[in-house]
């Protein structure tokens, strides 16, 4: 092999794709409180809603659990403006991202809010408790409990799907490593670095959740 | 400036055979790579499990992308000169292979353990314990969430398209930057993939709501 590694010209970089990477991190963690935001909505409408809506949030799971994320970002960066709805690279990404996982993640809510037994929910009516209240106060928090390693896996699967988003110029992680690898030809050593950041990235977000997961849902909740 | 009409919707759909064309060749390899994942996921030799995990775990960890990348750049790097259709089928291969491997892990994990105490009591070796007793059983759990990620596998070739392999999301750019009507061209796109991906999902669904059917049946005995 004739091929000399060189990365000491890569690290020279190594701020922008930091700034890259602190990027991904935002918009991965953004999307995942708005997707997870989208996904608590759309459950309860798929569960408890009203019939045309049930319908409706039932179409939006499967158009989109059924297409690439790719295309998405595509038809919310590329066609919507024909509809006069303008965004930035960065701000067309989160929404794309947004869409993406609450779908997926309206799934496995609704999956889990299908796991509580229904006496809980009968005593929850029986107290006089509204649906909504039903679904607040008493659904939700085992619901999220039961399903929450699903959710993770599907929040660290966004995180990695978000590499794609550097197709419509959001400038990060993967877009400044296209930048990089253009600018100094060392694309072996550029994409090597970008991968051991995302795989860094993923193990702290594993790590996160599983943190997470014993705070909300473990600590002090023994009794 | 062209218009979208019938040729530009027939460019496309011809394009869609290459999604396909790749879906299965990276089905078909992934998943000869992925049986051997799996077996060796289950090995009794820690060394060998330990390997198949990190395979399992580098891949899932990392953007297919980044994968993408370093196969199309790496494999350069040792003097092999490869077309974009190699590399493409040599990543989305190994790519499949940690997914399924990892299903089919859970798929063998999941027969019961006093089939392979049987097995061994009928002094089978242990790849006669794996090859007649277990796996069998096996591929019964395996095929609904198999169909699953069949799914996610068609969706996941689109990202093909941005190292430049012609398929369906690389027709639909073509076709956007040729006519500028992106408003028609990446819904129609989108419409595509849904027909693809829509039957394997619902197949999917019937195939596990069948097992469960089945499982419950076998109970009841």
């Amino acid at each position: 092999m004739t091929y000399v590694f060189q990365f000491g010209i890569v690290l020279d970089h190594f701020d922008r794709m930091l700034a890259g990477a602190w990027l991904t991190i935002r918009l991965a963690g953004l999307a995942m409180v708005l997707g997870l935001a989208v996904a608590v909505v759309c459950a309860y409408l798929r569960t408890a809603g009203p019939k045309p809506l049930r319908a409706l949030v039932g179409a939006y799971v499967e158009a989109i659990r059924n297409t690439p994320l790719l295309i998405q970002l595509y038809v919310v960066f590329f066609s919507l403006p024909s509809l006069g709805v303008r965004m930035d690279a960065n701000e067309a990404a989160l929404v794309a991202m947004v869409i993406n996982l609450g779908a997926y993640a309206t799934e496995i809510v609704r999956a889990g809010v299908q796991s509580v037994p229904r006496g809980q929910i009968e005593c929850g009516v029986a107290l006089g408790l509204t649906r909504l209240q039903v679904y607040r106060l008493i659904v939700l928090f085992p619901a999220l409990k039961a399903v929450f390693p699903a959710l993770a896996s599907q929040f660290i699967l966004l995180l990695l799907g978000s590499s794609v988003v550097s197709a419509i110029s959001a400038n990060e992680l993967t877009a400044i490593s296209n930048t990089l690898q253009s600018t100094t030809f060392r694309a072996f050593e550029v994409y090597i670095i970008a991968t051991i950041m995302y795989l860094a990235i993923a193990v702290a977000f594993r790590g996160l959740f599983a943190a997470l997961y014993w705070y909300v849902f473990v600590r002090g909740r023994g009794r | 400036m062209r218009q979208f009409s019938t040729n530009e919707f027939l460019f496309i759909l011809a394009a869609m055979q290459w999604t396909v064309v790749l879906s299965l060749l990276a089905f078909a390899l992934g998943g000869a790579l992925g049986g051997l994942v799996a077996v060796l996921r289950v090995s009794r030799l820690l060394p060998v499990r330990l390997l198949a995990t990190g395979y399992v775990q580098l891949f899932q960890g990392t953007p297919l992308l980044m994968q993408l990348f370093l196969v199309y750049y790496g494999l350069g790097l040792f003097g092999l000169r490869l077309d974009a259709w190699t590399a493409v089928t040599v990543a989305y291969s190994c790519y499949a292979a940690a997914f399924l491997g990892e299903i089919w892990r859970g798929c063998i994990q999941a027969v019961p353990r006093e089939q392979w105490e049987a097995a061994k009591a009928m002094s089978f070796t242990y790849l006669q314990q794996l090859r007649l007793i277990v796996i069998p059983q096996a591929v019964r759990i395996a095929i609904p969430p198999t169909v699953g990620f069949l799914v996610q596998l068609v969706k996941a070739t689109a990202v093909a398209s941005i190292i430049g392999f012609v398929e369906l999301t690389r027709a639909g750019q073509l076709m956007t930057n040729a006519t500028f009507q992106p408003t028609i061209v990446y819904p129609l796109v989108a419409a595509l993939y849904f027909a693809l991906c829509w039957p394997l999902s619902l197949w999917a669904q019937h195939l596990e709501r069948r097992l469960r059917v089945d499982n419950a049946m076998g109970r009841k005995k």
